[in-house]
């Protein structure tokens, strides 16, 4: 009888206002739910997703295809064949340029290895697709893949 | 024509008693949500109002499992238990103030007699059959236990809800729920009109009767850390629907008893006269489902605080603690 005399029921009360309160704040806009489908989770600066390749002011491709991405790449997710550059102001460009997304590992090697900063991880992350061919992105598509 | 007003009464009451438990079950999440920090189901319908009845359609749609092993009747017979014992509770709550038409005095209680309040004790006991049976036909260890452990703890529990009720026959001298609230009202609530000891009761009958409704931190017959789902466990579709739809009706019918037998009822000062006409029978229902919901959100406030007892924990707490003070009270009550 003692035990239960002394004992701490009373510590329930403040438990009781806590999860009263933390209910008030709820009602009234607080809650930590972000609904879906609809709404995202805002990503901070520097979140590696999907890779994009950069266009320069006159809308060309920024790669010059010196290959360092692809010797940096951990994963050897990326295959790039070089052709000849139409422009005077650099030796090569990529004729494909291809990413394997299923391989990437999403370091960002490749962004810091890029020589000419052509190349980036963007905060794109939904990743379903249907087929495993859709996952290999291509010159255009890398070219192109903005949010 | 009395007859079929009567029937009508039935129905109403069955209705009412039936359209709350889909609102409870929505409280229960929201609320559960809120608590939480959560926003709880918003999708079905506005606020995500209809989300029990998506719940049904989907357990409508469920597969009807039933054990090889089970005992068949007493299988089917539990959940149908469950459920109908509850309801018949409900037909002893006086919802309302009575009606006068022309000649007719139109009572909103279904069965008014003057030991409702002993008739309802007798029902209430059968609750422990539901679950018993339950567990034990289901022929599976983890039901046997729940079953087990839900018949001792209503056994137990219910020793102090009769204390309960023999103190309130002590203060008001009438068994009939009807009288009670008449008293009440003319003399006061009972919360308030004796104070130390009302209040006590009141407290040792919120509790008891959290145990009886298996409610957190009293849930330990379907403890689902330690018995997957107790002694339904191998209850699906429908009848899994039946036990859980019981439950809520059961925490209805026992928020009405309590708002009866200490809140006053349907009685508010001011508020509801006895004059007998529909609009103030309609106040009185309103003022009885507001004390109803209030205690309902001090049930539900208490499951998402609290978590669960140890099973021997809840035994002391009835046998050494509670079942002792409510019996001194009860003397002490008797001999002032």
């Amino acid at each position: 009888m003692k035990k239960f005399l002394t004992c701490t029921y009373l510590n329930l009360i403040p438990g009781f206002i806590l999860t009263f309160r933390r209910m008030v704040m709820t009602i009234f806009g607080g809650h930590f739910t972000i609904q879906y489908p609809e709404e995202h989770y805002p990503f901070r600066q520097g979140f590696r997703g999907e890779h994009r390749l950069k266009q320069d002011e006159l809308g060309r491709p920024k790669c010059v295809a010196c290959l360092m991405c692809q010797t940096a790449c951990p994963a050897n997710c990326i295959t790039i064949v070089a052709t000849e550059s139409p422009w005077p102001d650099r030796e090569k460009v990529p004729q494909s340029f291809q990413i394997d997304l299923l391989r990437c590992i999403y370091c960002g090697m490749c962004e810091e290895a890029c020589p000419c900063d052509a190349i980036e991880l963007t905060p794109k992350h939904m990743q379903a697709a249907y087929f495993r061919e859709d996952k290999v992105y291509d010159l255009t598509r890398l070219l192109h893949n903005t949010e | 024509m009395n007859i079929v007003l009567e029937l009508v009464k039935v129905l109403f009451a069955f209705v009412l008693v039936m359209g709350i438990v889909p609102l409870l079950i929505w409280l229960e999440r929201k609320i559960s949500a809120w608590i939480q920090g959560r926003v709880g189901p918003n999708r079905v319908g506005p606020f995500g109002l209809l989300q029990p009845l998506a719940d049904v359609v989907k357990l409508l749609f469920k597969e009807d499992i039933v054990p090889t092993n089970a005992d068949k009747g007493m299988y089917f017979f539990a959940p149908l238990l469950a459920m109908v014992a509850p309801v018949i509770l409900f037909a002893f709550i006086p919802f309302g103030p009575d009606i006068v038409l022309a000649d007719y005095t139109f009572k909103l209680q279904v069965c008014d007699f003057g030991v409702s309040i002993l008739f309802f004790m007798a029902v209430l006991s059968t609750a422990v059959f539901a679950v018993a049976f339950g567990g034990w036909a289901s022929n599976n260890k983890y039901s046997l236990l729940g079953g087990i452990r839900a018949a001792s703890q209503l056994v137990s529990y219910e020793l102090i809800l009769s204390g309960s009720f023999l103190y309130i026959l002590l203060k008001w001298n009438t068994l009939s729920f009807r009288e009670l609230i008449e008293k009440q009202a003319a003399y006061g609530w009972t919360i308030v009109s004796d104070f130390p000891f009302s209040l006590l009761f009141f407290i040792l009958f919120f509790i008891a009767a959290l145990a009886e409704n298996k409610r957190a931190p009293f849930d330990l017959p379907e403890a689902e850390p330690e018995l997957v789902g107790g002694y339904h466990t191998e209850y699906s579709s429908m009848k899994f629907a039946m036990f859980f739809m019981g439950e809520y009706i059961a925490i209805t019918v026992m928020c009405f008893c309590m708002s009866v037998m200490f809140l006053g009822g349907y009685h508010f000062p001011g508020v509801v006269d006895v004059s007998g006409n529909f609009l103030n029978a309609l106040l009185g229902l309103a003022v009885i489902l507001a004390k109803v919901f209030i205690l309902i959100f001090i049930y539900m406030w208490i499951r998402w605080t609290l978590p669960r007892f140890r099973y021997d924990i809840l035994m002391r707490l009835s046998w050494h603690y509670l079942l002792p003070l409510t019996v001194i009270l009860i003397l002490v009550k008797a001999l002032i």
